[in-house]
């Protein structure tokens, strides 16, 4: 078994920033939890601390069933993928994926075997006697995963291991990554600041904010409920349309069932329909730009004509001209309430 | 996109190279040029009349066996110099190359003794071991060894070894420093999580990524200790006691300033060149080939 389990983690550094404000964390044996959030939300540090890179100022860490505190990163069973590969530049690309079992004192022909396997697997047999300033980026990229996979560690790390590769080869890479993970049934945690890749990869999706967990959950949860307003902007493209509503009301607004106080409206693109019918959420908006991207369209559009900025989306490709006046609904169950002063959910 | 000025003078790349060569022209080739045809000539000991003699200057020269006892002498001295200075400078810059307290004012006081003139160092080491007076001398007599660089040879080279690499590993220090913060720190943590223990990870990652800086150094601490050493041997034990600290470039000053034979000495420092030149190119055609870049 090789569950990973966080209790209240922290990080804290000398002069006292607090990367990590208490994280509690479990995830199963052979899931795949993806840490997402901006840059500088703790999340690259969090992953640090349970390779054993970092050191933990508080709380626990545990793989399996062991507290790996104050172990040494050798010694927890762990590989790492790095965001610039690291691979080592003097070594061949066999040597790469060879380096950590020898360091093992892994019997040579069992080395020969699994770097086989894995070569054949990630596809990179014809470079194996390469190195690797010598190979394409999506190349190297299949090494690192390559040296990750030989060791048959309990725990994967993948630290943005896709950011420097081009928009094609990040989607064919994210879908390889998923199969060979769902093949290892391999524990997994994942850091990415791209919520796409987050959404489609993770069994557990993590969404932090300056050093704490805002919401963890399945992608999907995280989607139809965002429990903050953070989440709720964070995840999906393009982001929730989110509205300020003073107790006096928004013109332009109209809401079936009036709120009481202060909060923050929250709906996304695809769940307004343009229609003069009266709904849950009746918005009246001037448009002010439009983008098909083929099989649907986006209309930006100023709430009751100099307000803030709403964004519908609508299949197809039949766009209304800029200035005109529309009116948008949604059904009362897309609709999200925060709290403004603690952006917490409120229905 | 790579973005080049390409200059169209014929003229422009020599006016920028002009300075370079001049300096390397008038500083180098030409006192070597002179060396060169100073080692066929023998002049009297007045200096009033000069005959050109051929290769009689280096046929005496190695007819001589004080000559290849200096060259014994300098192998012996450049080898320990050499290995000395770069390995006590990669142990330091390794430890400075670590998360350690005041590793500013740490870095800073390791480069001074580079600010430090050879003959100066010389001079310094000499007080510290001098026989009677040094404060060296004195603890080491106390602790019932007799010290004396002036009557036993091992002693002198000891003395003048230590001071060479004292000065010396100041400047390799530097390099290796720079050399060790150029590696990527995920390589070293790759290594750590693939695990390797520090001294592993030493040989088999650092060690081979720093292979370049050890390379260029090994040139550089060649050509330091066969030449820039005199000021330090001239200092501490001119040479002595018996020549036991006598390397080819001392003996070349000592044969042709205090001996008189200039062309004698021209033959020697030409030898030396030579020596040099080759120990360099047997350093670029086989030591090169191993160095990752």
């Amino acid at each position: 078994m090789s569950e990973v389990r966080l209790q209240s983690v922290r990080k804290v550094y000398p002069g006292g920033v607090e990367a990590v404000k208490g994280v509690s964390l479990e995830i199963a044996d052979g899931q795949f939890c993806v840490l997402v959030g901006p840059s500088g939300c703790g999340k690259s540090t969090l992953l640090r601390m349970v390779a054993g890179l970092e050191t933990i100022s508080g709380g626990t860490c545990s793989i399996g069933d062991r507290e790996v505190n104050e172990v040494e990163p050798a010694d927890r069973d762990i590989a790492m993928v790095f965001q610039n590969y690291a691979l080592y530049p003097h070594m061949s690309v066999y040597d790469n994926m060879a380096y950590g079992l020898r360091n093992r004192g892994t019997p040579k022909d069992e080395i020969d075997r699994r770097v086989r396997e894995a070569a054949r697997i990630l596809e990179v047999e014809p470079f194996l006697e390469r190195k690797p300033r010598a190979l394409s980026g999506g190349q190297r990229q299949r090494v690192a995963m390559g040296r990750a996979i030989v060791r048959k560690p309990k725990v994967f790390l993948f630290d943005e291991p896709l950011s420097n590769l081009d928009a094609k080869l990040r989607i064919q890479m994210r879908v390889e990554i998923k199969k060979l993970q769902r093949a290892l049934a391999t524990t997994s945690i994942y850091v990415t600041h791209d919520q796409l890749e987050a959404m489609t990869l993770a069994d557990q999706l993590v969404v932090m904010n300056k050093g704490q967990v805002e919401q963890a959950g399945a992608p999907i949860t995280l989607y139809e409920r965002p429990m903050t307003i953070f989440v709720a902007g964070f995840i999906g493209a393009p982001p929730m349309n989110l509205l300020d509503m003073p107790a006096t009301g928004v013109p332009g607004l109209s809401l079936a069932t009036p709120v009481a106080g202060p909060v923050t409206l929250g709906v996304r693109p695809e769940h307004l329909e343009l229609s003069a019918e009266a709904g849950a959420l009746a918005i009246d908006l001037t448009v002010t730009a439009v983008e098909a991207v083929g099989a649907e369209s986006y209309i930006y559009g100023a709430l009751g004509g100099q307000g803030p900025e709403i964004i519908v989306r609508i299949p197809g490709r039949d766009l209304p001209a800029i200035g005109t006046s529309l009116r948008a609904v949604a059904r009362s169950e897309n609709l999200h309430f925060f709290s403004r002063e603690t952006g917490i959910r409120l229905n | 996109m790579e973005k080049r000025v390409v200059f169209n003078g014929r003229l422009l790349p020599y006016l920028l190279l002009a300075p370079q060569l001049l300096i390397t022209l008038v500083f180098f080739y030409w006192p070597a040029g002179q060396a060169v045809i100073q080692s066929f000539l023998v002049q009297d000991a007045f200096g009033l009349s000069t005959e050109f003699v051929w290769f009689e200057n280096y046929q005496v020269l190695f007819s001589k066996p004080d000559y290849y006892k200096s060259m014994l002498t300098t192998a012996i001295f450049s080898s320990l110099v050499a290995f000395f200075s770069l390995s006590i400078a990669l142990l330091l810059a390794v430890q400075a190359d670590r998360h350690i307290k005041f590793a500013a004012g740490y870095k800073t006081l390791l480069i001074w003794p580079y600010a430090v003139a050879p003959a100066v160092a010389g001079v310094l080491w000499l007080f510290m071991f001098q026989p009677s007076l040094g404060i060296i001398s004195q603890a080491v007599r106390v602790a019932g060894f007799e010290w004396n660089p002036l009557l036993r040879q091992d002693h002198a080279m000891t003395l003048v070894v230590m001071s060479a690499t004292w000065k010396q590993i100041s400047y390799n220090f530097l390099f290796f420093l720079a050399g060790l913060q150029a590696i990527p720190k995920s390589v070293i943590e790759a290594a750590a999580i693939d695990g390797a223990r520090p001294a592993r990870r030493f040989w088999t990652i650092i060690f081979p990524l720093l292979s370049p800086t050890t390379f260029f150094l090994l040139v550089v601490n060649i050509v330091y200790v066969f030449f820039d050493t005199f000021g330090i041997i001239d200092a501490a034990t001119q040479g002595g006691p018996a020549k036991g600290t006598e390397t080819m470039v001392y003996k070349v000053y000592s044969d042709g300033r205090s001996g008189g034979d200039l062309g004698g000495s021209a033959a020697q420092s030409v030898v030396l060149m030579v020596i040099v030149i080759v120990l360099t190119a047997i350093q670029f055609r086989y030591v090169e080939r191993k160095v990752q870049y």
